[in-house]
């Protein structure tokens, strides 16, 4: 929708961009997005073409039971500052301990995202005054980060059919391991600040991806692709609407053949939809300040999700030096290899980098070969069942369960069952159809028990189905009974059909909505 | 079967006999610590709990079953220490008042073997300093001000019978300890030592003055001053209690991961000692401007002591040292900025009632809560770490570290065992004369014999060594190898044997009555 929203622009923006020449390292993927636009006449100017240039620092709390420096535990939502340790508190005197769990998840995602991972790196303090920052510092990787100059390969499709996917690469500049702040609720009508410190200390992964995206899809896609793969390690649960990945986005425009433009960083993005939202505003934004003879100043903005724009944002008035300096309370952090390894050392006191390699479980990109080699489905629809949480699995037990071939599966995973699920805000894994009983549906349609017609209207079909097995479950039945009970063999008449499903759901509406909702 | 080594905590033996008890011992401690109350070295006397502990300890060796050695020991800490349930004020009105919730490491570990904590002793504002005149209870005097030696050589030549224009400070910033142990208030207390904090008032106080390895002790709960340069103190009148003390306090702390992981074997120093196979280093550059004839007279004899035992003596050099001062400064500000950063009011200690902002009620905070000295750290720290800054002020003085610290690993690589240098460049000033100089002018002269060994992270030690002419204790510092303490305790032994120092000879009873004024004037000020 997005992308619709402001096609015209687009194509306005990479119009221009496609005709000129020797665009160095952007230009390429200019035109690859301008692929999508066609041809349409120039922009106001006439001439003047733009090129966006997005990067992105994502932050990423550390799936773990206690936080980075502190024994405290990490939970969303627990009562304000019930989870806060005198060092979280900044209590004088009070030493950070590093997390091991944390280090690991940092090594993880690193050779994830094909780093080298820094067999040393160091830790330093940013300062600056903040009510829910307790030290006047946050402990950071600036020097010396815990993995550096890897790559993410994510795809996206350049026409709005699904039916044609280009996969992109984005560089991933480094990761380094941070302290997240507490939280500040600014009560305006009490004029007072309430801080919770429970977020204080936990471990953030921020991951600095190179500038190499240029519009608010890539981004998406990108932010998208890295939340899989967090999710598929488990080095981060990754929720954005928990807060667990937090993406900021640098956005600059400039023209072909010139160097980069001024930027701006967009904070407070809380979801994939927003962030590409926020950064085509932020684009078009730029190119019309800029056409319009204005400037672009080196500011922070928020995006307004309720207005779908970008605001600057007032609490970083000027320019902040933080000061950097080493944190002396830690050691430089080492990690060892197989090679490295000291023999007489207890492996519980360090990280092997080698030992976690080898334990890395198939991501996503891996995933969905296997998918597509395995049951013949086309690429896109490898991505569907991934971007979906717990879809493969029930689609991989569908599979098992049905004698119908995967191809076809497929689709009424995707056309029906899906489509069910969005209607209803609900997950794979909350689906009110189980694996099995889809399966059985399938093989009475495969075996043609029931009629293709009746099958078709699927949706319908398939919460009958459910308040079938709901009533008879108690007593055992099958699918088939059901459907021969229900005189559903072979049915022809749709409206006949919607009836049966109507009595049925009349009679047990409370029992329905029950279940629905659970 | 402890107590054979000697002079280990000789009260000790008399707890265990029964010749007296821990409480008869806190109390006898808690009564000294009130007649001699206008040295003002403890800001907070923890009585109450004292006793409690006593009592305990008194239960344990009532059935036989004390702890160890330190079971009854009456000791007490430098305020920048954290104490459940007792102030920890930094001698600062940011954390007056300030009760935190848990005890530092050492000071756990001192409790946990039985010793009963008698106070908290005073100190410069955040250990900064070199007096301990500048902390927000007023300046600690130093008991040998007080003392017969010192009155019967100095108060004639002065021609005035007024004491208050000629006691002496006690260094610092550790003055508070030194003068506890020196007063005989207490028989260890815990300073802290960043650039001599501990040695420089254990020389003007004529106490052992012990600052270990970096990494050896643990400062979870040490308020810090310079993280990359604090340890923890030892103050004791001999240098076997010393090490009874480094014994219970030593080894890897979970919550300090700059603490080294291997075990620490405690140790007990020999009665006989053989010096004749060692050689000891004499730094020429620690004929530093200033140094007065006295003590390089003493420096001299005690070289000699060595040579005649059969040591090897001689001449090295640490060129690098010169640097330490401008180097140190740089890298001290730097740090406090940084660790000064967390007093903003909200979390504990002093908030401004001035709050029309956050920021506004930061500022005032600060500059209500911090003295001239601690702000204008803050302000140079934070200047050397600006971005345009870092470079050429914090950069640069992490590489002239580096080279001091290489200075003593060439020369120990070169076979020297152990460093001799002076501790202090004079005996103790009064303090009418030392306030004449502002605290950087005298922290930077001060710390001059003894900041190399915090650059590098040396094992250090004071040992008193002879009155001056003016009857006031004058040390001499050992400097060892890292984590070889029980070396460098040893050589101290020995030379402490060699040296006699005397006694002193306190009187206390005539100030009595100047006391309480004093104390009075120095609360409320």
């Amino acid at each position: 929708a997005v992308a619709r929203g402001c096609g015209g622009f687009w194509r306005r923006v990479w119009q221009c961009g496609a005709g000129v020449p020797a665009l160095a390292p952007r230009g390429q993927r200019a035109v690859a997005c301008n692929a999508r636009g066609g041809a349409v006449p120039a922009g106001k100017s006439g001439i003047a073409s733009w090129v966006p240039v997005v990067g992105l620092e994502i932050h990423a709390q550390i799936s773990s039971n206690s936080k980075l420096f502190s024994g405290s535990q990490v939970q969303f939502a627990a009562p304000p500052n019930s989870l806060v340790s005198f060092f979280d508190a900044s209590l004088p005197g009070t030493l950070p301990v590093l997390n091991r769990r944390c280090v690991e998840a940092a090594v993880m995602t690193g050779l994830a995202l094909n780093c080298s991972i820094n067999k040393k790196s160091l830790f330093d303090r940013k300062h600056y005054f903040y009510a829910d920052l307790p030290a006047g510092y946050q402990i950071t990787q600036q020097r010396v980060p815990i993995a550096v100059n890897g790559s993410l390969s994510y795809s996206l499709c350049i026409d709005n059919k699904m039916s044609q996917m280009v996969t992109k690469t984005v560089r991933i500049k480094q990761i380094q391991l941070e302290q997240d702040s507490g939280k500040s609720l600014h009560d305006d009508t009490r004029s007072q600040t309430l801080v919770d410190l429970n977020r204080a200390g936990v471990g953030l992964m921020e991951v600095v991806m190179e500038p190499d995206m240029c519009c608010g899809e890539e981004a998406a896609a990108a932010v998208r692709e890295l939340q899989l793969i967090l999710q598929t390690l488990g080095s981060s649960q990754a929720v954005m609407a928990e807060g667990q990945l937090r993406v900021d986005a640098n956005v600059s425009v400039h023209h072909p053949g010139e160097p980069y433009g001024v930027r701006t960083e967009v904070k407070n993005i809380n979801s994939v939809r927003f962030l590409a939202k926020a950064v085509d505003y932020e684009i078009q934004r730029q190119i019309e300040e800029l056409e319009n003879g204005g400037t672009i100043l080196n500011e922070t903005r928020a995006f307004d999700s309720k207005l779908g724009c970008t605001v600057p944002m007032r609490d970083k008035e000027g320019k902040q030096d933080y000061r950097f300096m080493p944190e002396p309370n830690l050691p430089p952090l080492i990690l060892y290899d197989a090679k490295s390894l000291p023999a007489n050392m207890n492996h519980q006191q360090v990280v092997n980098i080698d030992w976690i390699h080898e334990r890395l479980p198939d991501l996503p990109s891996v995933k969905r070969a296997k998918l597509v080699e395995q049951y013949g489905i086309l690429p896109e629809h490898s991505f569907t069942l991934l971007n979906e949480d717990g879809l493969t699995e029930f689609f991989e037990n569908v599979v098992k369960q049905t004698q119908m071939k995967p191809k076809k599966v497929i689709g009424w995973i995707l056309n029906d069952l899906l489509s069910y699920l969005k209607q209803h805000s609900l997950t794979a894994k909350e689906s009110p159809v189980s694996s099995f009983l889809l399966a059985e549906l399938l093989n009475l349609l495969d075996k043609k028990e029931i009629s293709s017609t009746a099958a078709k209207q699927a949706s319908t079909f398939l919460i009958l189905l459910y308040v079938l097995a709901e009533l008879w479950k108690a007593e055992g039945k099958t699918c088939l009974e059901i459907v021969k009970e229900k005189k559903l063999e072979l049915l022809q008449d749709e409206k006949e059909l919607e009836q049966i499903c109507q009595a049925v759901i009349d009679g047990q509406e409370s029992e329905v909505t029950m279940t629905v909702v659970g | 079967a402890a107590l054979k080594g000697g002079m280990r905590f000789q009260v000790s033996a008399a707890l265990r006999e029964g010749r007296v008890t821990p409480t008869e011992l806190c109390q006898r401690c808690l009564s000294r610590i009130k007649t001699t109350k206008f040295l003002n070295a403890y800001i907070t006397v923890a009585e109450e709990s004292a006793l409690k502990q006593a009592e305990e300890s008194e239960d344990r060796y009532r059935r036989g079953q004390p702890l160890g050695v330190l079971d009854g020991i009456p000791i007490a800490v430098k305020d920048n220490f954290n104490t459940a349930g007792i102030e920890t004020t930094c001698a600062s009105n940011m954390l007056k008042g300030y009760i935190s919730p848990y005890n530092a490491t050492v000071v756990q570990k001192l409790l946990d073997q039985g010793a009963v904590l008698l106070g908290k002793t005073n100190l410069d504002e955040f250990a900064m300093g070199s007096g301990s005149t500048d902390g927000v209870f007023g300046p600690v005097r130093n008991p040998w001000s007080y003392s017969r030696q010192y009155k019967e050589r100095s108060v004639l030549k002065s021609h005035s019978e007024d004491e208050e224009a000629n006691w002496v400070i006690t260094g610092g910033s550790s003055g508070g300890s030194a003068a506890a142990v020196s007063s005989f208030t207490c028989f260890a207390a815990l300073g802290s030592d960043t650039g001599g904090s501990t040695r420089n008032p254990a020389a003007h106080c004529g106490v052992v003055g012990l600052k270990p390895t970096y990494g050896l002790i643990s400062r979870h709960g040490l308020i810090p001053l310079v993280n990359s340069m604090d340890v923890p103190g030892i103050l004791t009148r001999c240098v076997d209690d010393a090490a009874v003390v480094l014994g219970s306090l030593a080894g890897h702390d979970p919550k300090d991961s700059t603490t080294v992981q291997d075990n620490f074997k405690s140790f007990e120093l020999p009665n006989l000692i053989d010096v004749s196979k060692l050689s000891i280093g004499i730094p020429k550059e620690y004929h530093a401007p200033g140094l007065s004839s006295e003590i390089l007279s003493l420096w001299t004899k005690a070289a000699d002591l060595f040579k005649n035992a059969g040591a090897k003596v001689m001449e090295v050099s640490l060129p690098h040292t010169r640097y330490s001062i401008v180097c140190y400064h740089v890298l001290c500000t730097a740090e406090v900025a940084s660790n000064m950063a967390r007093f903003d009011g909200l979390e504990y200690g002093h908030r401004s009632g001035m709050n029309k902002s956050t920021e506004i009620m930061y500022a005032a905070t600060r500059r209500e809560g911090f003295n001239d000295v601690v702000r204008g750290r803050i302000l140079s720290g934070n200047y050397f770490l600006l971005k345009q800054n870092y470079e050429n002020y914090f950069i640069k003085a992490q590489k002239v570290r580096r080279l001091i610290a290489n200075d003593f690993v060439k020369v120990f690589g070169s076979g020297v065992d152990i460093l001799l240098t002076p501790t202090t460049l004079s005996d103790a000033v009064p303090y009418m004369e030392f306030i004449k100089e502002d605290n950087r002018t005298r922290s930077a002269q001060d710390d001059i014999l003894t900041q190399a060994a915090n650059m590098a992270g040396l094992p250090a030690i004071n040992v008193p060594t002879a009155l001056s002419q003016r009857g006031l204790p004058v040390g001499l510092q050992f400097i060892g190898r890292s984590f070889q303490e029980k070396q460098l305790l040893t050589v101290a032994k020995w030379f402490e044997k060699q040296v006699k120092f005397p006694v002193i000879q306190l009187e206390v009873k005539k100030h009595s009555h100047g006391v309480s004024q004093h104390q009075k004037s120095a609360s409320f000020s």
